[in-house]
């Protein structure tokens, strides 16, 4: 971390000033350390039987390509257009109007012009053009065709431009919010990225999540055992706690309700005290109202990196929710806190995987509400689900334990523009702990602001990338930090609690990250829980120390 | 830089001289009066229905509506109806105010950044694109409203309301319509913004110039014509009904000048399908926008869903067995 580049060095180089030269003539791209991830390690190709896994460097002039790349790229695009009219509309009816350009997190930190959403597209859109529109084709027949006409034939120069940039774009969806047709650059760096496969050119920050995904039931590569292992650890640790013994249940059959959530949750801090809070938010279920709820070790990862490899690959990882739901005999499926996971789960998985036929509708069965809007797919969110438990007064808690806490409340990129789920993290909050201010409203909500590390770019290579991208979001959090006193970044999503500490360290050091069911777990009032002097990260709850000192008088 | 917006300037020229000296010089008046415009409509319709054709044909495999505000979960959460809408009546309305109002573009933020001890980014409202381009749009649509008047015999009613209304300023003689001078006014506005927005002269095309040139043609032809030079507007008519009528004549002394913006006028319906003007269409396909966020509630079928390989639990146990039952976890074979 020592070569890494200084906020203030960072800051010096954004200037939204474009160069004058034509965007289309500077295409000998600089893939440039700090910017980029490293190429994906062939052994996790192989996994999937993905094509033409090899030792690569982007670094090096010769990508290793197979002989027929052109044609593979051409063929590709041509069966893309056919499956998905996103794509093929898009491709056509872009009038560049600019108004997506100053709406990427990734331009507004580095200032790159082909950061900006319709340079992104316009990167594809020149090849399109080029192999399939045939007004530029017979424009391209005269001299200087192909720069009125916007074509470019596919080289190798404009291949590492793609990989470059479509490695660049964390598929948030800002940019769709703001374009008068709904233009998602999200859905051009999805096909990009498929296009890219097809050649073996994934990042290894996706390629080997993946891979784990698919043989050991998540991103990390935990094993069934070693899976128990974190689960028994938290277990003591919420003992030490509270005196309860939360006893969590997994893979265990004929539960009512099967819980998935993303695997860094288990795994990293400090998505492992979010992960705390489910555990004791089952416990309490369980003991209060004889709510059963267990773990899967197969189906051990919420999220799902083969969205951001291809559809197939997304299909393939996904498969296992219904699957490990239907084996186990659970009438539905609570998700945890994840951002992309949830747009898989609420626009992708019943339409792949499903029908989920073997589940029931899904019902809370201790307030009796029916969620209508999951009857289908028969997966809830585990904030839709808190929400109602609290709205109808379930839970009994005891906020002060989330006094020492001055939040705000980060949207993620998937749950607010490929779902709207805005409100139910909001009203948890509002009923766990006393101060909340909300960021500027240009965002927020559907005008959220993207970590900078989602997509499958939050490697340690790319740091810099990472820095730039996450300043817009990390500015506003400033803002509030300022302006109220804000100590902590809550967010509902793992990449996020993965990526937030180090962006808040590096942009405004005094904020911590916490999910949501941090601060559940922390009110919760268990049965027969001992006096807690601690919250969940064995920090002394507020007013502790000092009740402490009194008794020593 | 130049170039993308000098050659559609003098591309967009020379049309309108070939036209106009064909006419004046060569007294091709059949061929830029009647021909031209026919296939230029035929080129508009064909084209128009290929490329909206082959969009359709393409699949939409997945509903992925971009959702721009609370969706519909507990009863008790109010759902934002049009911005996140679960029905189609809420799609509906959604397209209605996307297609009419432009609603996404009115969203429309400008961002700095001042690189100063606070270092702050900024996002302000940026309501002038909204504008510029909701004027030109209506502006565009009365001019060619008004314009069903050559094509119409007697003319309606409500295209004379609309006249009255658009000339309501009462200014000069012949009566200025407010249209035509918006229009031009806000296609100067659309085309300087290309040319002097930094960000939106770097991403422009020739392509995006060419429309817009071939606009302010029009445009300036058509006001030089009913302001200033006083066309024959009786022969027009005939001429107009003619084509239309399918009984196409050439009257007598009609200037090049009407030729000109005829023939632009064709150019840019002939343009039109092949260009990103298609947008017109576009907008009512765009699965983003167009599609309601219930897909958790009722199943969207993907045409061409296909099996794929995965990693099974048995497999999976297979893998991991011993240690599984070494670890407490239950399994499904025991050995």
């Amino acid at each position: 971390m020592s070569d890494e580049i200084k906020p203030d060095a960072l800051l010096d180089k954004i200037d939204y000033k474009t160069p004058t030269t034509d965007w289309m003539s500077t295409s000998s791209v600089q893939i440039r350390p700090g910017m980029y991830c490293y190429s994906a390690n062939p052994k996790s190709l192989d996994t999937l039987d993905m094509p033409y896994s090899r030792k690569w460097n982007p670094l090096e002039e010769d990508w290793k390509l197979p002989e027929n790349w052109q044609e593979i790229i051409h063929e590709g695009l041509k069966t893309r257009l056919e499956r998905f009219r996103t794509f093929r509309v898009f491709m056509d009816i872009c009038v560049r109007c600019g108004a997506c350009a100053d709406k990427c997190h990734f331009f507004l930190g580095t200032g790159d012009p082909k950061n900006m959403p319709v340079l992104r597209a316009e990167l594809l859109r020149s090849v399109y053009r080029n192999d399939f529109s045939t007004a530029a084709k017979i424009l391209n027949k005269f001299p200087g065709g192909k720069s009125f006409s916007g074509s470019r034939s596919m080289t190798l120069d404009v291949l590492k431009e793609w990989w470059y940039y479509f490695f660049q774009c964390t598929e948030c969806r800002r940019c769709s919010v703001f374009c008068p047709y709904g233009i998602d650059t999200a859905e051009i760096t999805i096909m990009g990225r498929e296009l890219l496969n097809l050649l073996g050119l994934n990042i290894d920050w996706i390629a080997t999540p993946v891979s784990n995904c698919f043989q050991t039931g998540n991103h990390l590569g935990i094993q069934p055992h070693a899976f128990k292992d974190m689960i028994d650890f938290f277990t003591e640790d919420i003992e030490e706690i509270t005196g309860v013994d939360v006893d969590p249940q997994i893979n265990k059959k004929g539960a009512d309700i099967l819980f998935i959530t993303p695997s860094g949750d288990v795994f990293a801090d400090p998505g492992t005290y979010t992960c705390q809070g489910y555990m004791i938010l089952f416990k309490y279920l369980k003991d209060k109202y004889d709510l059963n709820v267990t773990w899967s070790t197969y189906a051990s990862e919420g999220g799902n990196f083969g969205f951001f490899t291809s559809h197939e690959t997304m299909k393939r990882l996904n498969a296992k929710m219904y699957a490990e739901a239907k084996r186990l005999g659970v009438k539905w499926i609570l998700g945890g806190e994840c951002g992309h996971m949830w747009r898989v789960i609420n626009q992708y998985m019943d339409t792949m995987n499903g029908p989920a036929d073997f589940l029931e509708e899904p019902v809370n069965p201790i307030t009796g509400t029916k969620f209508e809007n999951a009857k289908s797919t028969k997966m809830v969110h585990i904030c839709e689900f808190t929400a109602d438990l609290i709205k109808h007064d379930k839970l009994e808690m005891d906020i002060s334990r989330n006094d020492n806490l001055v939040l705000t409340y980060h949207d993620s990129c998937n749950p607010a523009r490929g779902m709207g789920l805005l409100d139910e993290p909001r009203y948890i909050i509002n009923k766990t702990c006393k101060e909340f201010y909300e960021m500027p409203e240009n965002t927020i909500r559907e005008k959220t602001f993207c970590c900078g590390s989602g997509a499958g770019l939050n490697a340690g290579e790319n740091i810099e990338l990472r820095m730039a991208g996450g300043l817009p979001r990390a500015n506003a959090v400033k803002y509030v930090h300022e302006k109220f006193g804000v100590n902590s970044l809550c967010c509902i999503c793992a990449i996020d609690r993965a990526a937030f500490p180090a962006l808040m360290e590096y942009w405004v050091p005094e904020v911590d990250v916490i999910g949501i069911h941090e601060l559940v777990g922390n009110a919760l009032i268990l049965e027969g829980e001992h006096k807690r002097e601690t919250d969940l990260r064995m920090e002394p709850l507020p007013g502790v120390e000092q009740t402490k000192e009194e008794d020593d008088e | 830089m130049n170039q993308k917006y000098l050659v559609p300037l003098a591309v967009v020229f020379l049309l309108f001289l070939v036209a106009y000296t064909g006419v004046e010089g060569a007294g091709l008046q059949g061929f830029f009066g009647i021909f031209v415009p026919y296939a230029a409509v035929v080129a508009f319709f064909g084209g128009f229905f290929y490329r909206v054709t082959k969009w359709a044909r393409s699949a939409v495999p997945f509903r992925i509506p971009t959702t721009c505000g609370q969706q519909k979960s507990l009863p008790w959460i109010k759902q934002n109806c049009i911005d996140n809408p679960n029905t189609g009546t809420g799609v509906f309305l959604r397209m209605v105010l996307e297609i009419f109002l432009f609603r996404s573009l009115f969203r429309n933020t400008k961002a700095a950044f001042n690189r100063s001890e606070k270092n702050e980014l900024t996002y302000s409202w940026e309501i002038f694109l909204w504008v510029g381009a909701l004027a030109f749009h209506y502006a565009f649509l009365t001019v060619i409203i008004r314009h069903l008047r050559f094509f119409i015999e007697p003319v309606p009613g409500w295209i004379k309301f609309l006249e009255y209304l658009d000339g309501i300023a009462q200014v000069g003689l012949p009566g200025l319509f407010l249209s035509g001078v918006v229009l031009l006014a806000a296609v100067l506005f659309l085309l300087a913004r290309r040319i002097y927005d930094n960000k939106v002269s770097h991403i422009s095309l020739a392509a995006d110039y060419f429309p817009l040139f071939l606009i302010i043609g029009i445009t300036i032809s058509g006001i030089s014509m009913r302001y200033f030079t006083k066309v024959d507007i009786m022969g027009i008519k005939e001429l107009t009904m003619g084509l239309v009528t399918f009984n196409p004549v050439i009257p007598e002394g009609i200037s090049g000048l009407f030729y000109g913006h005829v023939f632009l006028v064709s150019i840019l319906f002939a343009y039109f399908p092949m260009s990103k003007l298609m947008h017109m269409a576009g907008i009512f396909l765009s699965p983003t926008r167009n599609m309601a966020n219930n897909n958790r509630a009722v199943r969207h079928i993907n045409p061409w869903n296909y099996d794929v390989k995965v990693h099974t639990y048995e497999e999976y146990e297979d893998d991991f067995r011993e240690k599984m039952i070494e670890a407490g976890l239950p399994v499904d074979k025991k050995e």
